[in-house]
């Protein structure tokens, strides 16, 4: 019997679980998805179809999922990771194969009523499984070079897969979230100052091998480095995306132009303007106040998440929960940073706002796992 | 693995320093988007929101060329030529007013469109540009422009209108276009862009109307940035849209016109239709309109003359106009007999001048009656009661279900406005239209194309080109489009005896040729050009048992609503049928005076592709008809040239 079993006797049980549930934690989370709903009505012109409604079922599902999984104990969870993180990879070199093509890379399987992008799953057990591997790994030998060398393998594999296909943003993310979770365990700072070195070392090559037969990134990625780098040299092909959100952004001004009056959105000149862009509708139309009121509901989440990290005494929980606030923060950080011309443009939706089906449910599901660390702490 | 609470302890200590560190990292970049926010929202807004306003992409439509339409040997008969417009904007414009006014010192602009264009610019979405002067000389055109920076909002555009350069000819056929109105739209469950330009021209009625997505066309897309005036500053990007499809019609110009002038004013239609093809080579219906005249817009005075005229200009009769057949109908009354096998074509019926049935008696048109007749001879002289008895035996059901298969009481699919599907009467329809039993009488009088029995003059057309081939002949009208040939209305041959066939058409060869024949006075005696045809005199009152007492009144003696129609229908020639023709002229009297007259100078015209020689016709009518065809030649100029100098 592990020292967690032996302190959980004062933990609640059935269903009473239920009432001592992370809820500040629920709430924040239904408040951002309320804003994602709002917005999804405005830019679908003032209509629940063809977005605004399905989200609502999928987030009412998330909810559903998320309660059920926060009710399993936690050391259930612990003992599936490496079972988990075995599927996922599984299903990443399935899509491989089987997936489908969709916006011009393979990313998800059909399942018949939803679609799996295994990527997004993998987020998740990438970052249960390290906790648990470092949850089992005795604290003296984590800077150890051996036991080093397997997170790192544990988190290159999906990360290689994902690039394949080829999602740029959402192997960027594993690696950060990934790199993230090996510095939170403990990992000695030597190595990720060796890795910092060898990444600006990987840059420079990725630039200097750009038009030669063995170019390192797809032609479409270096056209987004590029429209980053001058996005005003073509506003009609590359650069139109970010020209057209910052202008969007800007013309919101302090109070925005008013809901459903964003006439950016309305003129259709944004893209994707209800998945990855959608933040941009809101700033337009809500202002700096709106959109600084929605970074302050995401730092709300991460701070309750941080905050019952501290708070938990075991290791396998509480570096799960800082590892999904750091996805999370990861996520709508990418996002934000790309749609105000802060970074290139890779492709990450606006957590639990842009539309999107598996984006929702994979992070409903991992706060599913935060609320149960949360529930079954060692009191 | 056993693990101590003191290791544990540790590792918690661990965990909260590098968490502490991560959320510092988190929480400055977390800072640095707040503070990107506020660089964007509240430092650059001005700068922004002038881009979001002035530096605005906008897509605009590039409207197709219209299809154009040719006749079958590539004469064209609708066109677009270029003409200059003045356009303005209300979002760039500013004070609409003001800016009218200005442009109204500049050039001449007349109140009517300016009012039109007000009520248009109120309604429409203010960054779609309004039409505010049409057909703009090219003097006014460069002074506007000239003017331009003191007129915001305003813009010279070329447009295309559409002209039809054989005017009236083509009226009934073509139809013509007009600007998209509300009720258009309000039609339309999902309607193109295109329609939303204000006054974009679409068919109306006609081949315009029916034909409308293929010459319409696809509208391409321009993106252009425009500045804060509305004014184009750069094109960024086009996509060319799909110009309309060119019809090419079954329709032969020269003989269309010359139809046409030989209807003259006469309230009366013609078809022409190619026995091999189905092609309707010519299809006239008089008195006629200019379509031009609507497509600038027509003046009250100019409609309410076409709309009061009792010979109904505006009615396309061919298609639209439903006629008792009269004695045109006998064919397919003898036909349904001959095929059920009731009567044998020799057996003769004895004509007293009436028939009694059920207490009424049923006239013949000759009073005193035709003697004993077989099919040939009642045909010949269309003798009624030999019909009556036929009927009586074969019954109405089987009567209708030939007229069916000849063509009548079936809506043909010729792209033409109101096309009617006539009607041909049955017990059931009775019932279920009128609320009462079929009575012996109606079938008596549908036997020779009376009573409820209608038809239109293109399916009279159909039935006798039918009989003229036996094959079930289909009309067409679009001959191809963008050069694809459409199926053509040959038809396949109908199941019906080829004898009883050849008998009817001896019989109708009988009614033009034989010297006791009803329209042998409009026969053709050039040898391999013969007719065969049949008159028809529909009745358009009830003569009652007072009136007839009295005797009835001489047509010519009623007011020119009650008189008879007169019909003709015939195909030539005779031994090798190459045209049907079907004329009626409305309430013109008897078939053969009235009618056949017309219908064999316009067959004739159609065997000879052009003027016949007089020979053609019998040596005493000679005279007269060289001086109608030099009385024809100058009201229709057009016709006397050969089409395709014309074009």
């Amino acid at each position: 019997m592990s020292y967690l079993e032996y302190t959980v006797k004062s933990t609640p049980t059935g269903l009473r679980k239920i009432l001592f549930l992370n809820w500040p934690l629920t709430i924040l989370l239904s408040a951002v998805a309320g804003v994602g709903f709002l917005m999804l009505y405005s830019v679908a012109g003032g209509s629940y179809t063809p977005w605004a409604e399905p989200q609502m079922k999928r987030f009412a599902l998330g909810l559903v999922l998320m309660v059920i999984i926060g009710v399993v104990p936690i050391w259930f969870w612990r003992s599936v990771a490496g079972f988990g993180y075995g599927v996922t990879l599984i299903l990443l070199v399935a899509v491989e194969f089987f997936g489908s093509v969709g916006m011009g890379a393979q990313r998800w399987i059909d399942l018949g009523f939803m679609r799996l992008q295994p990527s997004e799953l993998m987020k998740i057990t990438l970052v249960m499984f390290l906790a648990a591997y470092y949850d089992w790994l005795p604290s003296k030998n984590k800077s150890k070079p051996f036991w080093v060398f397997v997170p790192v393998m544990i988190i290159l594999v999906p990360t290689a897969l994902v690039i394949q296909q080829p999602d740029l943003g959402t192997s960027i993310l594993l690696l950060a979230a990934g790199g993230g979770l090996m510095f939170l365990a403990g990992v000695h700072w030597a190595y990720f100052a060796a890795v910092f070195a060898a990444g600006i070392g990987l840059i420079t090559a990725v630039f200097r091998s750009r038009g030669s037969e063995w170019q390192l990134l797809n032609n479409y990625q270096y056209r987004r480095i590029d429209t980053f780098l001058d996005p005003s040299q073509d506003p009609l092909g590359a650069g139109y995306h970010i020209t057209q959100s910052k202008i969007a952004l800007g013309s919101g001004g302090w109070t925005g132009r008013g809901f459903m009056q964003g006439t950016q959105s309305r003129l259709n000149f944004l893209p994707e303007k209800h998945t990855d862009f959608i933040f941009t509708t809101l700033a337009e139309e809500f202002g700096f106040i709106g959109a600084i009121s929605l970074l302050g509901l995401y730092l709300l989440i991460i701070v309750f998440c941080v905050a019952s990290a501290l708070a938990n005494r075991d290791r396998f929980s509480s570096l799960l929960i800082l590892g999904i606030a750091l996805n999370f923060f990861l996520f709508f950080a990418v996002n934000m940073s790309m749609v105000m011309g802060m970074a290139p443009v890779v492709g990450v939706p606006l957590p639990l706002v842009s539309y999107g089906g598996s984006a929702m449910l994979v992070l409903m599901i991992a706060f599913g796992l935060v609320q149960s660390a949360h529930v079954h702490r060692p009191r | 693995m056993k693990r101590t609470r003191a290791d544990h302890e540790a590792n918690h200590r661990g965990i909260s320093r590098r968490a502490a560190i991560v959320g510092g990292v988190q929480l400055v970049f977390i800072g640095a988007l707040a503070a990107r926010m506020r660089h964007l929202q509240i430092n650059q807004a001005d700068q922004f929101r002038l881009l979001a306003e002035e530096n605005r992409i906008k897509f605009k439509l590039i409207p197709p060329a219209r299809g154009e339409v040719f006749d079958r040997n590539g004469v064209q008969l609708a066109q677009n030529i270029p003409t200059y417009q003045i356009k303005i904007v209300r979002e760039d414009a500013g004070d609409v007013e003001a800016v009218i006014y200005k442009l109204g010192q500049v050039m001449e602009l007349k109140a009517e469109t300016v009012e039109r264009a007000l009520t248009e610019i109120r309604r429409s979405k203010p960054f779609h540009p309004v039409t505010i002067a049409e057909d703009v000389a090219w003097d006014d055109l460069s002074r506007v422009s000239v003017n331009a920076p003191a007129l915001p909002g305003v813009t010279p555009e070329i447009g295309l209108t559409r002209v039809y350069p054989r005017g009236s000819d083509f009226a009934h056929i073509l139809g013509y276009v007009g600007p998209v109105s509300d009720y258009d739209l309000d039609k339309l469950d999902d309607p193109d862009e295109l329609l939303r330009i204000p006054r974009f021209q679409i068919g109306k009625v006609g081949v315009e109307a029916k034909v409308e997505l293929p010459l319409r066309g696809k509208a391409g897309t321009r993106q252009v940035e425009v500045n804060a005036a509305g004014r184009e500053m750069r094109e960024l990007g086009r996509r060319e849209g799909r110009p309309g499809s060119d019809l090419q019609l079954t329709i032969d110009s020269k003989l269309q016109g010359y139809v046409q002038a030989r209807l003259g004013e006469e309230s009366a239609s013609a078809v022409v239709i190619d026995c091999a093809t189905g092609d309707l080579v010519a299809i006239a219906s008089a008195p006629t309109y200019d379509p031009n005249l609507f497509v600038r817009g027509i003046s009250v005075a100019d409609y309410k003359m076409l709309t009061d005229n009792t010979f109904r200009p505006l009615a396309s009769k061919t298609v639209q106009g439903a006629y008792p057949p009269g004695s045109t109908f006998k064919m397919i009354t003898a036909m349904a007999a001959l095929e059920e096998g009731i009567m044998e074509p020799e057996d003769t019926v004895r004509c007293p001048g009436h028939l009694e049935v059920a207490d009424r008696k049923f006239h013949c048109w000759k009073r005193s009656g035709h003697g004993s007749v077989d099919l040939l001879n009642s045909l010949k002289q269309s003798c009624d009661v030999y019909y009556y008895d036929l009927a009586l035996k074969v019954g109405i059901e089987k009567i209708s279900a030939m007229a069916n298969m000849f063509g009548l009481g079936i809506r043909h699919d010729v792209p033409m406005s109101a096309v009617t599907r006539g009607l041909t009467p049955t017990k059931a329809w009775k019932k279920q239209t009128h609320d009462k039993d079929w009575v012996i009488g109606d079938t008596v009088n549908a036997s020779i194309g009376q009573g409820y029995m209608l038809s239109s003059p293109m399916q009279l057309a159909v039935m006798t080109a039918r009989f003229a081939t036996g094959r079930s002949v289909n009309p067409r009208l679009v001959k191809s489009i963008d050069g694809v040939e459409q199926p053509n209305g040959a038809g396949a041959p109908m199941p019906l005896d080829p004898e009883n066939l050849r008998k009817m058409r001896r019989a109708m060869f009988a009614v033009v040729n034989d010297r006791r024949g009803t329209a042998y006075g409009s026969r053709i005696i050039a040898e391999g050009m013969r007719m065969a045809g049949k008159t028809g005199t529909s009745q358009v009152r009830n003569i009652s048992s007072a009136e007839r007492a009295r005797g009835v009144i001489r047509n010519a003696d009623l007011p020119w609503n009650r008189r008879d129609h007169a019909l003709f229908v015939d195909f030539a020639p005779a031994d090798n049928p190459k045209y049907a023709v079907a004329v009626v002229v409305e309430h013109g009297g008897g078939g053969s005076t009235a009618a056949a007259p017309i219908a064999r100078d316009i067959t004739l015209q159609a065997l000879y592709g052009g003027e016949p020689p007089l020979e053609a016709y019998p040596s005493k009518d000679r005279g007269r008809i060289a001086s109608q065809q030099r009385r024809l030649r100058k009201v229709q100029p057009i016709a006397a040239i050969d089409g395709k100098d014309q074009a």
